[in-house]
């Protein structure tokens, strides 16, 4: 995962010309061109990935729940990039983008996601399911809330073995009003378990926004009370995610306890499938993407740093063609065996 | 004069240690002064005094073990009264002696001591397993279950957790997925209600929605069923409810070696194990076989041999099927007893075969009846070995009500020997 080593590099002026919102001049002239493409690409990569589960989902491909990451990207790529290999992750439903970020094989989610043997879960699992142990992806889960515990148990086994790992726990803006968010908030702080918990907030736990579920003023300092401190972050800016990443992953990672990172994200498409939206309006959701977002944000950055368009176009092209050998790939698997039915239930 | 008897200090307290006595004969002592530390089935408690006076006779010597509860154990007051002090004082030797009697023919080991040693012989064996759970480490354990690990394992290994039964479970399960083999204590299984989404749904279920990638080697723990007098909230058999998940498997001994090999057993499982214990039966004592014995999961035992009937039981209900037994035996009645030992896998193979040996059935489980384990083994019984039966299959279990506190309607409510005698009975009349 730490491709994107920090590396010194001259004082390039960064203007920001369509939004006007100021960037972290910092982070961006710490990294390399290519660090920044590689950025690019994989934010572009859960995009195209996702739009691609989503016409799947169209023709029937995929099946059941699928909650697409579209929007969001900017937190979990910036999140993973300044992470170490053997951080470990673990995140809720909305995981597809998580699974990409840690290296896992686009072939192996899109063939889960259309419930094929060749799929990480063998089929078993589908969107809300997949694990990979040799990447330290702990899930996909499918309960509100149930994988923070779990994320801080993670961060007990780092604690226990002094491996100098950090678990990140992905977490939305929905389960922050589950009670095991706070029992864990509790013992990881009461035992300064090395935690990150991140809290997406795309402003709609399914279709009620935050401001009609969660009282207090910020989702930050919702570890107040056990003393955790908390971060808001601009999480359409890969930057700002990157900054404060780094901040609380030192934190965690030199014995403090855990870290609060509240993302302030968008995702453009409904909650699953099957939403109606009748909670926002096309306009808010169209403002976003016109301003704020993180993937068109980061084209500019790199045009302005004389990326040409033909080399964009070389970039989309490749990802495109990634995310049809990963549907084809899928779509040619076969089905799990039968007999696959009753295997995996004990070791 | 005052005679103080030793206190019952908990609702399942039976016998009691005083392991030290704070005033000596000829001390004057007053309402409220400290006499005695005793120490009970769960804890070590202060005696105090309820009349003022002087301390006339120390009828019960500091370190002498399990006297019973009503027994005289120190008299203040009236110390000219002799004559009925040497009365008492005779009592209670009497009653001593034929204790230590009865106690030193035989080498044993109680459920409680059973469930300990095997955690530690595990723990001493494999540093990544650790014990976690409310009130286990400087506590000792809520029922001393865990006594001495702290000290021996220190707190890295053996640790308290605050009163959140969700969050710890789950973070029992994130620490499995990471590689460590913890053991989580619920101080009652009636707690672990409040932890139940992450026992099913994370542990039990994440093998197969991984494709076998993401085992969970977890051991959940602790008393399950009604202890004494502690009514509906915390008087509850939970076996049917785990056996119903697929993924878990659900352990429940009986006996002290049973207790320590299948404990030791589900410790080196690789998959989440629900391992049910029983209050009532922690200081119960048996004889234990040798030592580090494993007793494997999903095999039943026939604890005694019969040829009329098959009883199955599990847990504490094995005794109470042994004692229906011997008063049956009077009536010329050979019962068979099964101990089921392990909930889930069921050993059915060793059920169908004594039914074909019997050709009629009773099983016993305190749970309620309905969607019981009874239930389920009546359906595998049906479908294996409809010919051999010669009567319907019997149940005896707890009735369909949430358990009363008045004690009349604790016993109607839980299942009793009487009921288990009167439904051998009935079974033999049927085909008569």
């Amino acid at each position: 995962m730490n491709k994107l080593v920090n590396t010194t590099k001259k004082n390039l002026k960064v203007k920001r010309k369509k939004t006007g919102r100021p960037l972290k001049e910092s982070d961006v002239n710490l990294l390399s061109k290519e660090e920044l493409i590689e950025l690019y690409k994989q934010m572009l990569l859960i995009r195209r990935f996702e739009e691609k589960a989503g016409q799947l989902y169209g023709m029937g491909s995929i099946g059941g729940f699928c909650h697409l990451y579209i929007g969001q990207e900017a937190v979990v790529v910036g999140m993973q990039s300044v992470s170490l290999d053997g951080d470990s992750v673990i995140t809720s439903y909305r995981d597809h983008g998580h699974m990409l970020a840690c290296g896992m094989d686009p072939k192996g989610v899109m063939a889960e996601l259309t419930g094929r043997e060749s799929g990480y879960s063998k089929g078993k699992g589908g969107s809300m399911h997949m694990f990979s142990k040799e990447k330290n992806f702990f899930g996909g889960h499918g309960i509100v809330g149930a994988q923070v515990p779990i994320g801080i148990g993670l961060a007990f086994s780092h604690n226990y073995k002094q491996d100098g790992f950090v678990c990140m726990t992905y977490l939305g803006d929905g389960a922050v009003n589950q009670g095991q968010v706070y029992e864990s908030f509790n013992m990881s702080a009461l035992w300064k378990l090395p935690v990150i918990f991140v809290i997406e907030n795309n402003k709609y736990g399914m279709g009620t926004s935050v401001t009609r579920a969660s009282a207090g003023r910020s989702l930050a300092e919702r570890g107040k009370a056990y003393g955790i401190p908390g971060l808001e972050v601009d999480g359409m800016n890969i930057f700002s995610v990157r900054e404060a990443g780094k901040k609380a992953l030192d934190y965690a990672r030199k014995g403090s306890g855990p870290f609060i990172l509240e993302m302030k994200t968008y995702r453009y498409r409904g909650h699953s499938m099957s939403d109606p939206a009748k909670y926002r309006t096309r306009s808010e959701v169209d403002a976003v993407r016109q301003q704020k977002d993180c993937i068109e944000n980061l084209k500019e950055i790199l045009q302005e740093q004389k990326i040409t368009d033909d080399h964009f176009k070389k970039i989309d092209s490749e990802i495109k063609s990634n995310v049809s050998v990963a549907s084809d790939f899928a779509l040619d698997s076969s089905l799990p065996d039968e007999k696959e039915l009753l295997t995996d239930i004990y070791i | 004069m005052s005679i103080i008897k030793m206190p019952a200090l908990s609702p399942t307290m039976t016998v009691g240690t005083i392991s030290k006595w704070l005033v000596s004969e000829g001390d004057e002592v007053v309402s409220g002064d400290i006499l005695a530390e005793i120490e009970t089935d769960k804890a070590t408690m202060e005696l105090e005094a309820i009349d003022d006076g002087e301390v006339s006779k120390i009828l019960v010597q500091a370190g002498e073990q399990n006297i019973s509860v009503g027994t005289p154990i120190i008299v203040i007051g009236d110390e000219n009264n002799t004559t009925k002090i040497s009365h008492v004082v005779k009592q209670v030797q009497s009653g001593n002696e034929k204790k230590e009697i009865s106690n030193s023919d035989k080498i044993t080991i109680s459920v409680r001591e059973a469930l300990r040693d095997a955690m530690a012989e595990e723990m001493r064996l494999d540093e990544d397993i650790f014990i976690m759970g409310e009130e286990v480490a400087e506590y000792q354990g809520a029922y001393k279950v865990t006594q001495g690990l702290l000290e021996e394992f220190g707190e890295k290994r053996v640790i308290d957790t605050p009163i959140t039964e969700q969050g710890f479970a789950g973070l029992g399960v994130g620490a499995a997925f990471g590689g460590l083999k913890p053991i989580i204590e619920f101080m009652t299984f009636n707690f672990s209600m409040q932890a139940i989404d992450q026992i099913i749904n994370s542990a039990a279920k994440t093998l197969y929605m991984s494709g076998g990638q993401m085992g969970c080697p977890i051991v959940f723990r602790g008393p399950n069923g009604a202890a004494s007098r502690v009514a509906a909230q915390h008087s509850q058999c939970f076996a049917s409810w785990y056996a119903h998940c697929p993924g878990l498997k659900v352990v429940s001994p009986w006996s002290a070696s049973d207790a320590k090999g299948l404990l030791k057993a589900s410790i080196r499982d690789p998959n989440p194990v629900i391992f049910l214990e029983n209050e009532l039966l922690y200081g119960e004592k048996f004889e234990i076989d040798g030592e580090n014995e494993i007793v494997p999961i999903g095999v039943g035992n026939i604890v005694s041999k019969g040829n009329d009937v098959t009883v199955v039981a599990f847990s504490i209900m094995v005794g109470k099927a042994l004692n229906a037994t011997k008063k049956l035996a009077e009536n010329g009645i050979s019962v068979e007893i099964i101990d089921l030992r392990t909930i889930k896998p069921l050993d059915i193979e060793l059920i169908i075969n004594s039914v074909k040996k019997t050709n009629r059935l009773v099983i016993c489980e305190e749970g309620f009846p309905f969607s019981g384990i009874g239930s389920e083994i009546i359906a595998q019984v049906q479908e294996y070995a409809f010919d051999w039966l010669d009567a319907p299959i019997k149940r005896v279990t707890g009735q369909d009500v949430p358990l009363p506190y008045a004690e009349n309607l604790e016993k109607l409510a839980l299942p009793q020997e009487e009921d288990i005698v009167n439904a051998v009975l009935n079974i033999l009349n049927e085909v008569n």
